[in-house]
């Protein structure tokens, strides 16, 4: 029973979360820059003016494979709101991932096609710590299994800082964040930088960001999972847990700048290896 | 009802400007002037796209261009002519190669004369072409409705 309606939470709430701490985020990084920025409501107002547009598309399959995007996310987050296996939920979440670029290449738009290529070389940049993360869940906890894991005694955190350290650096490449925004980035830009983007319009456009708010809702899950315990007031912390990392996201976004390709691949792989692989290690060799 | 003016997203284009008003339209994004605060995004792609901003005359090489950007945005949509060369041609417009203003190519909505335009005066334009917006788009729900109607 509370596994449904975990699951109907994140369904109905998602949409609602992701819109304002996008909203939260423009502000945030509006005042970074000494900027007024626009309202906390503008992402909902964004959607509500692309679903009222006209419909214009190149390739009308467009369409469909960013519904397919976005339904397979929402499997993928329910999984993990179900308290389901993560290793299946971060495979799915890569599968998700395949239909965006499917649709980004169904049409002749250089720039577009520049994303698509751009789009799997940061799959291959943060997939390994993805699955690293699985890894050390199921060393630290004993289980897949995320209802196992936050019913664990002690927070995971406590076995697994290297890991969390490499998703937070990686996951920089999921929220679309610079410096790691090479295949499209959520802010304001142009023409390369926009890239899986460029031929998405009205309504497609509309729900490729909702399927972003699933998924940022379900990476901060995956945070969530960290610093929680079977302890009721781990909730809490967890919870400002994933406020800090928000915040550092955004600041982080602010401060950097967008960093080529190989630069990309390379730094996220070394603190894979470094951050992720010395905490597997010891976490096989001590625990 | 489904306000587009909340959240126009604006593209630039320089038909044959100076550069003059093509500065001050990117000064309307610095904290000064922050026309983000009115939900306005500077985006680069006709496809998303409500506003289209032209600054310069339109002579022979960027006609094709300016209907191109036209034909591309979904509707509904307004042009933004910025500056006085966009507006009428300006000093340019005896030139052999000068068409004019905009409005010898497509629709303009909103006029901003100035050389260059300040600004306030842009800000003040684009506020003016969103109401437009807005009368497109219930024009456009209108003939929708008529059409599910009939």
């Amino acid at each position: 029973m509370i596994k449904l309606f975990f699951v109907l939470a994140y369904l109905i709430l998602s949409p609602l979360i992701g819109g304002l701490l996008d909203g939260a985020d423009r502000i945030l990084s509006a005042r970074m820059q000494r900027r007024k920025g626009p309202g906390i409501l503008q992402p909902f107002y964004d959607l509500r003016k692309l679903f009222s547009k006209e419909m214009i598309a190149v390739n009308n399959v467009q369409l469909l494979l960013n519904l397919s995007y976005l339904v397979i996310l929402v499997i993928a987050g329910s999984m993990l709101f179900a308290g389901e296996d993560l290793l299946m939920v971060l495979f799915i979440l890569s599968t998700a991932d395949m239909f965006l670029i499917m649709s980004a290449s169904s049409d002749s738009s250089p720039y577009a096609n520049m994303g698509a290529s751009r789009e799997m070389l940061q799959m291959m940049a943060y997939e390994p710590m993805t699955l690293l993360i699985a890894v050390g869940f199921y060393l630290t906890t004993g289980s897949f299994h995320v209802s196992d894991i936050i019913a664990a005694d002690h927070s995971a955190i406590i076995w697994m800082p290297g890991l969390l350290v490499g998703f937070l650096f990686t996951s920089a490449i999921k929220f679309r964040k610079s410096p790691f925004d090479l295949s499209t980035s959520h802010h304001a830009h142009q023409e390369m930088v926009k890239g899986i983007t460029t031929e998405m319009s009205g309504i497609t456009l509309a729900i490729m960001n909702i399927a972003e708010y699933y998924e940022m809702v379900l990476l901060y899950g995956i945070f969530f999972l960290f610093f929680v315990n079977s302890t009721w007031w781990s909730w809490i912390i967890a919870l400002i847990a994933c406020a800090v990392i928000f915040f550092l996201e955004v600041l982080w976004d602010n401060v950097s700048a967008r960093v080529k390709w190989k630069t990309l691949l390379y730094s996220c792989w070394s603190v894979t290896l470094v951050a992720g692989g010395v905490n597997i290690l010891i976490l096989m060799l001590d625990k | 009802m489904k306000k587009v003016s909340k959240s126009p997203w604006l593209l630039h284009y320089d038909a044959s400007s100076c550069n003059g008003c093509d500065i001050e339209v990117l000064d309307c994004l610095t904290p000064r002037y922050d026309i983000e605060r009115f939900g306005i995004i500077n985006t680069g792609d006709p496809f998303q796209a409500d506003i289209l901003l032209i600054t310069g005359g339109v002579n022979s090489q960027t006609e094709s261009v300016v209907q191109q950007l036209y034909s591309q945005m979904p509707d509904p949509k307004v042009v933004i002519a910025v500056g006085i060369c966009a507006c009428t041609g300006g000093v340019f417009k005896e030139c052999y190669n000068i068409k004019g203003g905009i409005d010898t190519v497509i629709p303009v909505d909103v006029y901003v004369p100035g050389c260059a335009a300040r600004p306030e005066a842009i800000i003040d334009g684009v506020l003016e072409g969103l109401k437009v917006l807005d009368e497109k788009q219930a024009e456009m729900e209108k003939q929708k409705g008529g059409k599910r109607n009939g």
